[in-house]
């Protein structure tokens, strides 16, 4: 199996050329063709990408499954995955089918639609597992693409405006990671990874029209690819088009954009800030931390006075994203555990709480609270899924979402007391809102002569929820599922980060 | 004239020789009878001289003196500068004949200023570089105002013509300091000026006055006021035309005396080129944002990616000259498709172009919107389209080069000209119902769009191997 990574990379691509080239979009039956060519195609990916983890050695931090040609220009095709990766593979793998039964009830251009899905999980599973950082821009700023048309074409009536601000916003995020890759290029004249991680860059301070840059070129490199994922995460104040492109983006490509396309920036904190340049992240890091801190806080609060059900979710995801950041810059063991753990909880929380107001905005089509309320009068299975999900969203211990804040907490406490206790406070909020969404939307007297005639959860639905709240318990109860596989690549991390902050850090900083 | 001066130029010997035959025939058959014959003979022309001149023998000759250099450079530049002028008569032939501008003049014109590119690219000498210059422009003033009953034709050649010529006379000031300053019209023989020591004022002086003039012909800012009044006056078929073939040919031109002429002096002429590249993104970019006309937009979209090309040629490398081929290479077979695509935009047998008009067009024409999507995309640089590996390419250049600053430039201005690019986009998949264009579409310019937006897609296997003919070229002039 020695192409296994190509082959789950790959099978969602030809599965959308298929449908490009084969199918004839239009009538209902080729309409239904092209749901159920996708639904297989996700659910064969997901199954193969089980491969990967049966095939997977933990305790090797090496890159497994590596595959290697060159290619144009210099540059190389270069795949493989270690602990830090495997786990945001799987679960792209493992949201998209479900994305796709999401959206079975789309009734414009489903071809397109599934076309554009099924394209948007090769790139997502691409940066995932690519090696190279010239392929990494590639397939990271490829997505957009996809999810640009995914908005625009089929998304609510501020589309046009959500579109944009989403494309342009992380476009011009991330041409300042573009810059910052020629120029390890240039220096390094490598683009491959794990080469360039034995390799140091100068933090000699630079002083530049009389401003003196401490930690030099590691600060710039590390900020020119901070600011493409501070937007992609995103982070305050840059989370603007995030709230936008939720609200307007179809039930589905909410659940894409939430469960994995933010973590596409998560991951590359893991994969390129801490590793590549640990003296950047020394002398930075600690100021992204408080623009968490002050995200967790500030989004928590807007979202406690949204009347939008999506806005709510979608500030609160990112709080929940700044808490990642803040455990993976804690640069500690939990910190970082508790990131991925954070993660991959998020991953499905998210996505089952947009897909919670995407049910019943396809029976009402409206998401405004006020619209509702006594829900769960006429549908009570609809009402226990919502507070899983919300319960969930809180951390509540006995969820996967406990395990990750409580780890990300424990490891930020170590490094920054203060940041640590003052995000402590976001959990208490995100418990505010979120009880308060719940509230409003599902109990009291179901007094709206609309809501009378709502009906419960569909079968298919239902089937839809099963899989992420088993997750969800699962990971809550027994988390070692996750740490075993991500521990030893973390530790790893760790080490090598640690080790890579020369002694005398501080008085070299001061003094050049 | 020796049989080995007689055989290096042999191409463009026998392309002038078939534009004469062309003449007499169109003429002795009296009005335009011939002039579809004309056009898809002269197409197989250029193709076939295409193909013999990349596939003939390598190697580097001079002829007459050094007034005339064969190399892997001039070759490449020609093979493309001949391939983009007879795909672009292609697709025209039907545009023109429905319009009553197929004239038999046209392609025996077309021919001639590809004679003048031909004889540009491979200059070896001021005057010979000023010959091709000239009979290029001379050529494209005509096309220009082609349809002589109408009034923005007729302003668009001349006003071309005028500016054209204010440039001419600019390069020509140029090429006679030089001439006074380093005693000779030969690059071999300018070179051993410069490198001879302090370069004197009057050389430098000299070299910025041909790079003024030079950029006009690129339609570099600050020497681009002419380019969208052109774009937007001209018949839609001689905008493709003058977009592609044109710019290959004065960007080689300008490669090719900077490094001929001025090669040990990058410091000297780096920083002009730097400026000019820096000034036409930025530009470019900005003024695109309130175009509605899909010629004038396209206009600024060819002044932005000049910039890009002129920013590969900033860095003064072998890898710099290779950047921008594999640029000028990428950009023509992208405008070749969008250009194609315009052709074809008419509602009621009437050209429009106005970008609304394009309003829900996915809708109507999926095939045909899903290849100018990937065109535009590709135009705005995002990956995997071959335009983001065109931009990529410059980029490493310029930062080899040290100009990390108009690398960031760079990638700035194309975060605004992507919004320009991807405001088409939205127009034709999110837009409102508006009066549809009409369904028509020759084979040709369907082919053309599909073919070059696959290619777009495709080509990022392996290029096609452009890449390593361009590394030839590059490595050819640069030594």
């Amino acid at each position: 199996m020695q192409h296994l990574l190509s082959i789950v990379i790959f099978i969602p691509a030809v599965a959308a050329l298929i449908l490009a080239l084969v199918q004839r979009g239009g009538t209902e039956a080729a309409d239904r063709n092209a749901k159920w060519l996708a639904l297989t195609a996700t659910a064969v990916t997901f199954l193969v990408s089980l491969f990967l983890l049966t095939g997977f050695d933990p305790s090797n931090t090496d890159y497994q499954f590596v595959e290697h040609y060159s290619w144009i220009m210099g540059l190389q095709y270069r795949v493989g995955i270690d602990g830090l990766s495997i786990l945001f593979v799987l679960l792209t793998t493992f949201m998209m089918p479900l994305v796709i039964l999401a959206s079975w009830e789309v009734k414009h251009r489903v071809k397109e639609y599934m076309i554009a899905f099924l394209l948007l999980e090769t790139l997502m599973i691409g940066t995932f597992v690519t090696l190279d950082l010239v392929l990494f821009y590639l397939f990271y700023e490829a997505c957009l693409i996809p999810m640009f048309l995914i908005i625009g074409i089929w998304g609510g009536k501020q589309r046009v405006y959500a579109a944009f601000k989403f494309f342009l916003y992380t476009f011009f995020g991330s041409v300042f990671m573009l810059v910052a890759i020629i120029y390890i290029y240039y220096h390094t004249g490598t683009t491959d990874m794990p080469n360039l991680l034995s390799d140091k860059f100068p933090y000699t301070p630079l002083h530049i029209l009389g401003v003196t840059i401490p930690g030099g070129v590691q600060t710039l490199l590390w900020l020119g690819f901070f600011i493409s994922f501070a937007v992609k995460m995103p982070l305050w104040p840059v989370h603007t088009w995030l709230p936008a492109a939720h609200v307007q983006a179809p039930t589905a490509g909410s659940i894409v954009l939430a469960a994995v396309l933010l973590k596409l920036a998560d991951y590359g904190f893991l994969r390129f800030s801490l590793p590549m340049f640990p003296v950047g992240n020394m002398v930075v890091g600690p100021w992204a931390m408080w623009l968490a801190v002050i995200a967790i806080i500030y989004t928590s609060l807007v979202a406690l006075v949204q009347d939008d059900m999506k806005k709510v979710i979608a500030y609160s995801s990112v709080a929940h994203m700044a808490f990642v950041l803040l455990g993976i810059f804690s640069g500690t063991q939990q910190g970082i555990e508790g990131g991925i753990m954070m993660v991959v909880a998020h991953g499905f929380v998210s996505g089952a709480l947009f897909l919670c107001v995407g049910v019943i905005y396809d029976r009402m089509h409206t998401r405004e609270i006020a619209a509702f309320g006594g829900l769960a009068k006429r549908m009570p299975s609809y009402a226990l899924i919502f507070m899983f999900f919300t319960m969930a969203n809180v951390g509540l211990p006995g969820t996967a979402n406990f395990v990750g804040e409580f780890l990300i907490l424990v490891g930020t406490f170590q490094v920054n007391t203060w940041a640590a206790m003052l995000a402590t406070t976001g959990v208490i909020l995100s418990a505010a809102y979120a009880l308060w969404l719940y509230r409003r939307v599902v109990f009291g007297d179901l007094i709206k002569e609309s809501l009378r005639s709502i009906t419960d959860l569909s079968t298919r639905e239902k089937w839809i929820f099963a899989p992420m709240i088993a997750m969800t318990l699962i990971l809550g109860v027994y988390p070692d599922l996750v740490t075993d596989i991500i521990g030893p690549s973390v530790t790893n991390l760790v080490e090598n980060y640690h080790e890579a902050l020369p002694d005398n850090l501080l008085s070299d900083l001061v003094e050049h | 004239m020796t049989a080995s001066d007689f055989s290096t130029v042999l191409p463009e010997f026998l392309l002038s020789i078939y534009a004469m035959a062309a003449l007499l025939v169109g003429v002795w058959f009296g009005k335009d009878k011939l002039a579809s014959t004309l056009l898809w003979s002269t197409c197989a022309v250029m193709l076939l001289v295409a193909a013999w001149i990349g596939l003939g023998g390598g190697g580097t000759h001079q002829a007459f003196d050094g007034l005339f250099i064969d190399d892997a450079f001039s070759r490449f530049a020609k093979v493309l500068v001949l391939i983009a002028a007879a795909l672009i008569l292609a697709m025209s032939a039907d545009y023109m004949e429905r319009r009553g501008l197929l004239r038999f003049e046209f392609p025996i014109l077309i021919t001639l200023s590809v004679v003048g590119m031909m004889m540009m690219v491979s200059a070896g000498n001021l005057m010979s570089l000023y010959m091709g210059l000239e009979l290029q422009s001379l050529a494209l003033y005509i096309v220009a105002a082609l349809r002589r009953d109408s009034e923005k034709s007729s302003e668009a050649g001349l006003k071309y013509f005028v500016l054209g010529a204010l440039s001419s006379g600019i390069l020509l000031y140029g090429a006679s300091l030089t001439y006074g300053f380093a005693g000779t019209t030969q690059f071999s023989g300018i070179m051993q000026v410069v490198q001879a020591g302090q370069l004197p004022m009057g050389l430098l002086f000299g070299l910025v006055f041909l790079i003024a003039g030079l950029a006009f012909k690129v339609s570099a800012v600050p020497f681009h006021m002419w380019t969208p009044d052109v774009y937007e006056g001209s018949p839609t078929p001689v905008t493709a035309f003058f977009s592609t073939a044109p710019k290959v040919a004065a960007m080689a031109l300008i490669a090719r005396l900077m490094f001929d002429a001025f090669g040990q002096v990058p410091a000297q002429w780096g920083q002009v080129i730097g400026l000019l590249a820096g000034l036409s993104m930025i530009w470019g970019s900005f003024a695109a944002i309130s175009q509605r006309n899909i010629k004038r937009l396209m206009a600024y979209s060819s002044i932005t990616h000049m910039g890009f090309a002129l920013l590969g040629l900033t860095a003064g490398t072998v890898f710099g000259v290779q950047a921008m081929l594999t640029y000028m290479a990428i950009y023509v077979t992208m405008n070749v498709g969008v250009f194609a695509f315009i052709l074809s935009m008419e509602r009621d047998g009437q050209p429009v172009t106005d970008i609304k008009a394009l309003n829900l067009y996915a809708s109507r024409e999926p095939t045909k919107a899903l290849a100018m999507m990937i065109l535009l995309f590709s135009l705005a640089g995002v990956p995997p389209m071959l335009g983001f590996f065109a931009k990529y390419a410059v980029l490493t250049a310029a930062i080899q080069g040290g100009y990390i600053w108009l690398a960031l430039l760079g990638v700035l201005t194309s975060v605004v000209a992507a919004f320009y690019y991807i405001r088409i986009i939205y127009f034709m998949y999110f837009g409102k119902e508006v009066e549809p264009l009409d369904h028509r579409m020759p084979a040709v310019q369907w082919g053309l769009l599909v073919a070059s937006a696959l290619v777009t897609v495709f080509g990022v296997f392996n290029l096609f191997g452009i890449e390593g003919a361009a590394q030839a070229a590059a490595a050819a002039l640069v030594n």
